[in-house]
């Protein structure tokens, strides 16, 4: 039901980016989904992937700070009001999203967007009420 | 724990007093008969050897520069002929020519049994392996600890500074039990220790005795956790005498004795040269006076610290200096407060994963000071979420500002990208042009 999703730190500094994704080609690690959050100092690159320890311990051996969290993969109507049906039904039980960012393949005929919600719990039950389907981690590595 | 020169360890402070006297008196008449320089600086002052006749009577001489020592360059300052001197060491000359001390055989054998003292203090004996990481060669470090370790009777392996990997597995293999090393290259030891997988708890290490560089009981609590070991505190410079001036005992681990048979002391105010009342603080200020190629009269150490003359409970008499808060040239002014390094490392080594590993950018930028505190993001402290992060280096601001009075940048930086140290740690780097 959840996803693991590896972030990685990055220091405003020209390459860096280059360099997370040249660590994980080299291990021949194949990126799902990704997306960068960026401050005027410091960026954190989220990312899914298949091998998540793998690419953890590659990343880590190349020098960088690497977190681990659990997102959930969501599919969403690819249709107008589609995204809004899925966050009123969050907004009613009262849990916040954090970030998302979209999928890049198509499951089916619905979109896939990656959530990072404050209680990941609670976001689970409330979309499984509304009928809402969670992706697993094998599905949306399968994609 | 048993003292390596107990008698003298443990004089009774009116003893100690009147050998100091005796033996500053007898240390003025031979400078001002020997060393054209301080023949100078006495007249100059109006005062005469036979002024001198006790402690109480220090204050009317007048103060060592480290400047005065590098205007008599290379071997001015020596009181005996240069074929009476078995050694040489010199303090890095960043700016201009290094500061040259000598030490006749009778000196090394003092300095000797000064650093045996120390080892001893940190319950060092002779069963035990002395890691000697402090470099080796013009730098008092290296040679000083390893002539005091086998004053002792210990065994020492010197390997000086660098490449860290090859020392720890000396220590895996040969079972060191004491370290000594700059704080912040047991930090890096440590730090490699971590990459290599090995567990500080499979080691013998018991003991480490840092020096060289101002360092915060906060990072004492890093490198103790993170070695497993207990961390102890020395002092020394090589214009005094090198490491082993001072030590931090086992049995107190507050404060470092003064080994003051053979030192004299004092605290003054840095503008005023007046000298202040144990326990204030203030600039350390030292007399050597049992050296004989190269003694020192008042020497301005440009340390700030203060005395404690309270006793302690290990029985050595000798009063006791807290840690270096810093230095008087290290000392920043940002826009009119002062700062040292030390106390922004307090700051950030009090939140919770914050790694001793920092750096500060001091800056002009029209007439304003700024400056940028650097902190490298580890694991414990990094999050997905930018909130968390800026949140973070809110806080590092908000407490600097709050505990030292001045306003900051903070800048997270990536691991490693500020440089290791394998001596002495850069902690400033000031790029105003003044």
């Amino acid at each position: 039901m959840k996803v693991e999703q590896i972030s990685v730190f990055l220091e405003n500094k020209s390459g860096r980016l280059a360099e997370v994704t040249d660590v994980l080609a080299r291990a021949d690690i194949n990126l799902r989904a990704l997306s960068l959050a960026d401050t005027a100092d410091f960026g954190i690159l989220r990312l899914i992937v298949k091998e998540t320890e793998r690419a953890k311990a590659v990343l880590r051996d190349g020098g960088f700070t690497v977190g681990k969290t659990e997102v959930l993969a969501v599919e969403v109507p690819d249709r107008p009001g589609g995204m809004a049906g899925v966050l009123a039904a969050l907004g009613e039980s009262e849990v916040n999203v954090e970030y998302m960012y979209a999928f890049v393949q198509k499951s089916g005929e619905h979109a896939v967007i990656i959530f990072r919600f404050d209680d990941i719990d609670r976001a689970i039950e409330a979309l499984r009420e509304k009928g809402v389907r969670i992706l697993t981690g094998e599905e949306v590595c399968a994609l | 724990m048993p003292m390596f020169d107990e008698k003298s360890e443990s004089m009774p402070r009116a003893e100690l007093g009147k050998l100091q006297s005796e033996r500053l008196s007898a240390l003025i008449g031979r400078v001002y008969e020997k060393v054209p320089y301080y023949r100078e600086q006495m007249d100059a002052n109006g005062v005469r050897p036979a002024d001198i006749r006790g402690i109480d009577d220090i204050s009317r001489l007048p103060f060592t520069y480290k400047d005065d020592l590098r205007k008599n360059y290379p071997f001015g300052l020596f009181t005996v002929p240069l074929e009476e001197v078995v050694r040489v060491h010199a303090s890095s000359g960043t700016t201009g020519k290094p500061t040259v001390v000598g030490y006749t055989s009778g000196d090394i054998k003092t300095w000797a049994g000064l650093m045996a003292r120390s080892i001893a203090a940190a319950g060092g004996t002779r069963k035990d392996m002395v890691h000697n990481a402090y470099g080796y060669g013009l730098f008092t470090g290296g040679l000083g600890a390893h002539y005091g370790g086998e004053a002792l009777g210990a065994t020492v392996i010197p390997v000086s500074g660098g490449n860290t990997k090859r020392q720890i597995m000396l220590m895996q293999d040969f079972g060191s039990t004491v370290l000594l090393s700059t704080p912040s290259y047991a930090l890096n030891i440590a730090e490699v220790m971590a990459e290599m997988g090995v567990d500080p708890k499979s080691l013998k290490l018991k003991v480490g005795i840092f020096g060289a560089e101002p360092w915060s009981d906060n990072m004492r609590e890093e490198i103790e956790k993170k070695l497993d070991l207990v961390a102890l505190n020395i002092y020394g410079l090589s214009e005094v005498m090198g490491p082993g001036v001072s030590m931090e005992c086992l049995e107190g681990k507050n404060g470092l004795h003064i080994f003051e048979d053979h030192f004299i002391a004092e605290i003054i105010d840095p503008e005023t040269g007046e000298q202040l009342p144990y326990g204030e603080m203030g600039e350390l200020v030292f007399t050597t006076i049992t050296k004989e190629a190269f003694p020192v009269v008042r020497y301005r150490t440009k340390d700030i610290t203060r005395l404690m003359p309270e006793p302690c409970k290990c029985g050595r008499t000798h009063v006791r200096m807290d840690r270096i808060q810093g230095r008087t040239d290290d000392m920043l002014i940002i826009r009119g407060v002062n700062l040292f390094p030390t106390q922004v490392e307090h700051v950030l080594m009090g939140i919770e994963g914050v790694e001793p590993h920092y750096q500060l950018v001091v800056d002009r930028k029209g007439s304003l000071d700024t400056i940028e505190v650097q902190v490298e993001v580890s694991e414990k402290i990094f999050s997905d979420e930018v909130k968390v992060l800026e949140g973070l280096s809110k806080r590092i601001k908000g407490e600097i500002k709050d505990l030292l009075g001045v306003s900051c940048s903070v800048k997270l930086v990536e691991p490693k990208t500020i440089a290791r140290s394998e001596g002495k740690a850069k902690r400033v780097i000031d790029n105003r042009k003044i």
